[in-house]
């Protein structure tokens, strides 16, 4: 059961890769949140019960609906426009992301080592680079900081693979999610809305050398 | 006591944020700088002891808790005049302050963790609380700095957890699950090699945006920039420490371990390179503060080369890191008054510097003369240590190629500097020039004479606390 929720996962870093409009993107990280709270709950069941609630409660309320609802927010309060406006056309980002997940495969399968699950590993690094991927192709701010939390769902789904062991490292990253998710958004993104028109990341190029 | 010391920190902070009179402003901030030194002196006398479970006063976090607690203190200071010579708004004022104890407070946490998750989460908060200082004032430009700063430093402070998640994943093998520093480096040998590997790599990458290096240097500059100068010299020296002290903890527990010298590799290429960018970036650079900021880069660059080195290098790394504390404030303390003259960071619109600010500018000169290493500067001593040990290591390349860059550094430098202090600026009105009175510069002076006399004729007292901070590191 888990190997398809993460397999899903892996579907849905695809599909980020060719989405248009940033609604798209939003409905992407909300159905993310579900996914991972499944394979919280199947993973973790055997941690006590306060750690759990606490782990089901975040990846359910705060990355399937509190974060998409916030930034369907700012996206109607600051009228952004509806386009993800890619440097690259979404043909190249498709075969992009694909390489990125046959390369985080290939690299997990040279490593011989009987504790880890691959597919964990597999699933976080292609996240974490897809993020990254995301954050450098994507003109406007608020891409950057939906790349963010797709890193950040890679970091939640690799914090998995060790989380029976250490829940205690499983809250931190969970206390990482919220931290900096409300700086970047709550405080943030209203302000740049007040400070300038357009969410461009244009806009942000005067302080250089 | 850190948990009295960090509830003290948290409640000043709160009433900071809500107070809106002035004098309970001055007041609270008062009292956290005499909490803080309490907490110091306290830590001093309780070395290597144990405290509240997760953190340790060992020598390297006494001598740099001790750096703090004297930087703060003309922070403070200055901060005062800053907001008499500015926009003074209660609101503005209060998140000022309470950012800046939050600051303290949480580099002084971070220094003292002996815990990697702790040392972690406050690190992370140094990011919360320096934001709020770098958009203190509230425009397009220092949004566009905050923006770049909490971004980079997020997608950074990632790669630390995502490099603790690997180094746990080479502790499960070995069958342990305490992440607390020392067990870690009596455990070092038996852990996984090519977990550690990752691990290295990811931690490295993420605690270099902290310390300044390549290859995410770039969010600091900006924040030096565009933060208040007396915020922007916490920015650039103790804050800049706080990475490095990631990296240094990190890279004990490694020196145990069979990858000692492949690391050894990495922070070398990382170091020498910071150096190159640095300079590269020097040579054109037309922003006084920007500038200055380049000049940490390469500073953290000779001192994680130090590091590298080996041998008598890392002496001086410590030596090096601890002097740099103290010059860089001093320059950035002075940059504030350069602000208040001409209105202007650019090296264009200021000059003759001489003949509005007679004090100000011989701090410049002074500051110059130390921070380029000349002697007497007691950086002189340490960068000379540095270059004794990739002598000694038989990296000759590397010393070559530092030294011509550090050269060109030193030209660009010099050549800023002295436009700052005798050529005419153009178009410069004169007629209203702000007079600065001396007891401003006092300060700097202090600590100008504190990097010669520890360079110099460092306290026998001192010289053991380093010596015992690098004890862990093989010889």
């Amino acid at each position: 059961m888990t190997n398809i929720l993460l397999i899903t996962f892996l579907i849905t870093l695809i599909y980020i890769g060719v989405a248009k409009r940033l609604y798209t993107y939003i409905s992407i990280l909300a159905i993310q949140g579900v996914l991972l709270f499944g394979v919280a709950f199947i993973e973790l069941i055997e941690i006590n019960t306060i750690n759990l609630v606490f782990v089901l409660m975040e990846t359910i309320v705060f990355k399937a609906i509190v974060i998409p609802l916030f930034l369907n927010y700012i996206i109607n309060k600051n009228n952004i426009t509806r386009e993800a406006e890619p440097f690259l056309p979404n043909f190249i980002s498709l075969v992009i992301i694909t390489i990125i997940i046959l390369g985080s495969f290939l690299l997990s399968n040279t490593i011989h080592d009987p504790h880890l699950r691959k597919i964990f590993f597999v699933v976080a690094l292609s996240a974490l680079f897809t993020g990254l991927f995301i954050i450098t192709t994507r003109r406007k701010i608020i891409t950057h900081v939906m790349g963010f939390l797709v890193i950040e769902n890679g970091v939640f789904v690799l914090s998995l693979a060790v989380g029976n062991e250490m829940p205690m490292l499983v809250n931190t990253g969970i206390l990482l999610d919220i931290f900096v998710g409300v700086l970047l958004l709550g405080i943030f993104v209203n302000k740049i809305g007040d400070v300038l028109k357009e969410q461009d990341v244009e806009q942000l190029r005067n302080l250089k050398d | 006591m850190i948990g009295i010391y960090l509830i003290g920190a948290f409640v000043i902070g709160v009433l900071l944020f809500y107070n809106r009179n002035k004098t309970v402003n001055y007041l609270l901030s008062g009292i956290f700088l005499l909490l803080q030194w309490i907490f110091t002196i306290y830590e001093y006398r309780h070395l290597n002891i144990e405290d509240s479970g997760y953190f340790m006063p060992d020598s390297l976090a006494v001598i740099f808790l001790v750096v703090l607690s004297i930087v703060c203190i003309p922070a403070f200071y200055h901060s005062y005049i800053y907001f008499k010579h500015n926009r003074d708004i209660p609101r503005e004022r209060g998140i000022y302050h309470a950012a800046t104890v939050l600051l303290i407070a949480s580099l002084s946490a971070a220094y003292l963790a002996s815990h990697i998750g702790v040392t972690w989460v406050f690190v992370e908060l140094t990011t919360l609380s320096a934001s709020a200082l770098i958009y203190h004032r509230r425009n397009v430009r220092t949004l566009e700095g905050t923006w770049k700063y909490i971004f980079v430093c997020s997608i950074s402070i990632t790669l630390v957890f995502i490099g603790i998640l690997f180094l746990t994943l080479a502790l499960q093998e070995a069958g342990l699950k305490n992440l607390s520093y020392q067990s870690l480096i009596e455990k070092a040998p038996v852990l996984n090699v090519f977990w550690l590997k990752l691990a290295f790599l990811f931690i490295f990458t993420g605690y270099t945006a902290k310390a300044g290096l390549v290859p995410m240097y770039t969010a600091g500059i900006d924040a030096k920039d565009k933060a208040p100068s007396p915020a922007g010299a916490l920015i650039g020296s103790v804050l800049m420490t706080v990475g490095f002290f990631g990296i240094f903890r990190f890279y004990e527990i490694i020196s145990h371990t069979s990858i000692y010298s492949w690391s050894n590799k990495i922070i070398l290429i990382s170091g020498v390179l910071s150096v190159f960018v640095a300079t590269v970036y020097m040579l054109r650079v037309k922003n006084i503060k920007r500038m200055l900021a380049y000049s940490g880069v390469y500073h953290m660059g000779l001192v994680v080369i130090g590091l590298a080195a080996g041998g008598i290098g890392r002496y001086a790394a410590i030596l090096h890191l601890v002097l740099h504390s103290f010059t860089k404030p001093t320059l950035f303390f002075q940059t504030g008054q350069i602000y208040r003259i001409y209105k202007s960071k650019s090296i264009y619109d200021i000059g003759n510097y001489f003949k509005y600010n007679l004090t100000g500018a011989l701090v410049l000169l002074f500051a110059f003369f130390i921070v380029t290493a000349m002697p007497p500067s007691g950086m002189f001593v340490s960068e000379f240590l540095v270059f004794r040990s990739l002598f000694e290591s038989g990296n000759w390349w590397i010393l070559a190629f530092i030294l011509l860059l550090l050269t060109l550094i030193i030209w660009s430098f010099g050549k800023n500097i002295l436009k700052i202090l005798f050529i005419p600026p153009v178009g410069f009105n004169d007629e209203k020039v702000e007079k600065i009175p001396a007891v401003e510069s006092y300060s700097h002076f202090i600590l100008l004479a504190l990097v010669i006399y520890l360079g110099l004729h460092p306290p026998a007292e001192f010289v053991q606390l380093i010596n015992s901070a690098i004890t862990h590191l093989p010889h």
